[in-house]
């Protein structure tokens, strides 16, 4: 079973660089989406059966997977807008970088003090290398949903360090933080239709107007 | 008792949902934010038992931080009836709503001793407090917005990591995994360091971005000038303070490792780059409402600082939660109101304020003077305190860039405010249908009233609860 997650997980970082290197932001988001559903198996795979695990399974695929992506994917439409434009930093140069922040994160991962039975997993690595993906991509486009994309891919990377430590964490705060995140994303969304009405573009560089001179 | 407190304001939420009259709505918020501040007497009164599996415990940190959000809170919710009058042409649902959803959340930081539901409830604040920042929906306010909503929302994130550290290392530790705090302060010794380090990091920058602190202070300008005035007093105020009491409670962890030292000097830092960012950007400040965000990041850095000093300070730090929380209330408050009169919150245009509301304008003068550090009012004791302790302690350096901070702050800050409450009003000045009412300089008033007699007179209650406080952060050694 564990080797099955550490090949879904090289999945979990071949989409981190589809994100990096694709301009349309449908795809993106269906990028997410996939890369939700694999996180809803993950737990699954590497603990024991039991009906919380079901039920988590369940809520995971169906908000990382389907609703979160369904309210990015009405945003985009109702904003009229496909592609994300001249970031700050173009897409061969994060893509690179993306690749670099995932080998040093291999390399961190090996020397952090881990458990014995936690030192081969892939979980610490490919949570890092997300994390890195998405702070990538939060700081480098112009967009407003991509910036959401990488708050989401941010949230999947500390979720996947969370699959290492299911019974520090109560069912509850599990849900309570999904929730959050889905709350979370359901306002942007609506700040996003409210900035494309307000500025007719969904470019975040032009919120300048608060600026310090 | 600690389920009452977080339902109230939720059926709240509920019953005002459901409210079909914006004239209504305000009434039943302040209803119910004076049935949780009568709930909150009681529970301070009498202290509920902590509940058998650990994860609610209202001790004394949580009870001062309750007490000032509850105080704050029934303001504001007053205040709104009088101020939702005047703003008749749009619907005020979603802002009642939130405010008491937000309650909620608010109440639950302060019960809960398990770090994660803790991170939870902090979040839903925050995620509730966006539409309200957009309340006046326009191109400003959505880009305030967006950037609170952003940058909050990836600090919390990167609070979320550091708790997934300490939990991993009560994992490595092989000690019962847990994130209740007490369980966590019990194997403190035996956790593997490294990880609570790299934990320790990250908490700190996840709940100092919430909190303001600079250099993680970015959206507090954009956000607290284009709030209407009682959301800016619930931020500055309020959230504030819960951020404040989850860093106190990493700092509690912290006492019983060995990492207070660290914890501890980056406070001071990060506290004093705050002020002094504060005392930069407060100069010539042209928007009454920024000048207020930056006294704000400000004070937080003065928080930070006392904690990061310990000893006397902290009793100082303690005290600022009430005496800052309900100054901001009145500031915030009453500047409300003076930009309802003139609609503008810029100083060009809002000038003579004593004379055209004599009353709002008194109120954020005398607002200006308690939250300089003045005395009669109660922020004077606690920066006194926070100031002598850092001679007694003999940190000479660190007591000099804080009392220059203040001193610069205070002629940035009157620099802004005289000339707006001072002299004659523009005579092209706009007319608006704003009067001075009582529903809208009541409430400041009374938080007025408050901040001065903490000034003058300590309640014994309130002492003990301080001193109870303090010592759960006093270092053992």
């Amino acid at each position: 079973m564990i080797s099955l997650a550490d090949q879904l997980l090289v999945l979990v970082l071949l989409i981190n660089f589809i994100l990096l290197g694709t301009s349309r932001l449908i795809f993106s988001i269906r990028a997410v989406a996939v890369q939700g559903v694999i996180l809803g198996i993950l737990p699954g795979l590497i603990h024991p059966f039991s009906w919380h695990l079901v039920g988590i399974t369940v809520v995971i695929i169906t908000v990382k997977g389907f609703v979160i992506p369904l309210l990015l994917v009405r945003a985009v439409r109702s904003a009229e807008i496909k592609r994300e434009v001249e970031p700050f930093l173009g897409y061969v140069p994060t893509l690179l970088l993306g690749a670099v922040f995932t080998a040093l994160s291999f390399g961190f991962a090996g020397r952090l003090p881990m458990l014995p039975e936690h030192q081969n997993f892939m979980f610490v690595p490919a949570s890092i290398a997300t994390m890195m993906t998405g702070f990538l991509v939060l700081t480098t486009r112009r967009k407003a949903i991509s910036q959401v994309i990488g708050y989401l891919v941010l949230e999947n990377g500390i979720f996947i360090f969370g699959l290492l430590l299911a019974e520090a964490m109560p069912i509850m705060v599990e849900v309570g933080a999904l929730l959050d995140l889905l709350v979370g994303t359901f306002v942007m969304g609506i700040v996003i239709n409210q900035i494309s009405r307000e500025f007719s573009s969904l470019d975040t560089s032009r919120l300048t107007s608060l600026k310090e001179e | 008792m600690f389920a009452a407190l977080i339902l109230l304001p939720l059926i709240g939420a509920a019953i005002t949902w459901l409210i079909p009259y914006d004239r209504l709505r305000p009434k039943v918020l302040a209803l119910f934010a004076l049935a949780h501040l009568g709930l909150t007497i009681q529970m301070l009164s009498s202290t509920p038992p902590v509940s058998p599996d650990g994860w609610f415990c209202l001790d004394a940190l949580g009870k001062i931080v309750l007490l000032s959000t509850s105080i704050l809170f029934l303001a504001c919710a007053v205040y709104s009836i009088g101020y939702l009058y005047y703003r008749r042409e749009r619907s005020n649902r979603v802002l009642c709503v939130a405010l008491l959803v937000c309650l909620s959340a608010a109440s639950l930081v302060t019960i809960t001793h398990h770090l994660g539901l803790m991170w939870v409830a902090l979040e839903t604040t925050t995620i509730s407090m966006a539409p309200l920042i957009y309340f006046n929906r326009n191109a400003r306010s959505i880009e305030a917005t967006w950037k609170y909503l952003l940058i909050c929302s990836v600090g919390v994130a990167l609070a979320l990591i550091g708790l997934y550290f300490l939990a991993y290392a009560t994992i490595v530790a092989r000690v019962e995994p847990s994130l209740l705090l007490d369980d966590l302060i019990r194997d403190a010794a035996k956790l593997s360091s490294g990880w609570v380090h790299a934990a320790f990091v990250f908490l700190l920058v996840g709940f100092g971005t919430k909190m303001g602190l600079a250099p993680l202070h970015t959206w507090k300008p954009d956000a607290y000038g284009e709030a209407p005035g009682l959301v800016g007093a619930l931020l500055a105020g309020g959230l504030v303070n819960l951020a404040f009491l989850a860093l106190l409670r990493i700092y509690q962890l912290c006492l019983a490792t060995k990492e207070i030292l660290f914890f501890q000097n980056a406070l001071i830092v990060m506290g004093l780059f705050s002020m002094i960012m504060a005392a930069i950007f407060m100069a010539r400040q042209a928007d009454f409402k920024r000048m207020l965000a930056y006294s704000s990041v400000e004070h937080v850095g003065i928080m930070a600082v006392a904690l990061g000093l310990g000893g006397k300070a902290i009793f100082g730090a303690l005290f600022h939660i009430l005496a800052n929380g309900l100054t901001k209330g009145v500031l915030f408050l009453s500047s409300g109101n003076i930009h309802r009169s003139y609609n503008s919150k810029s100083t060009d245009h809002v000038r003579g304020a004593l004379r055209r509301l004599p009353w709002s304008g008194g109120l954020f003068l005398a607002g200006f003077i308690a939250i300089t550090g003045s005395p009669p009012f109660a922020p004077f004791i606690s920066e006194f305190t926070i100031i002598s302790s850092t001679f007694i302690q003999g940190r000479m350096l660190i007591g000099l860039i804080f009392l220059i901070s203040l001193t610069v702050i205070f002629i940035g800050m009157a620099m802004t405010v005289l000339p707006m409450v001072m002299g004659e009003a523009p005579v092209d000045s706009e007319t608006t249908s704003y009067r001075d009412t009582v529903g809208t300089v009541g409430p400041p008033l009374i938080l007025l009233l408050l901040v001065f007699l903490l000034g003058i007179w300590m309640p014994a209650p309130l002492m003990t609860l301080l001193q109870d406080a303090a010592a759960l952060l006093e270092v053992h050694q």
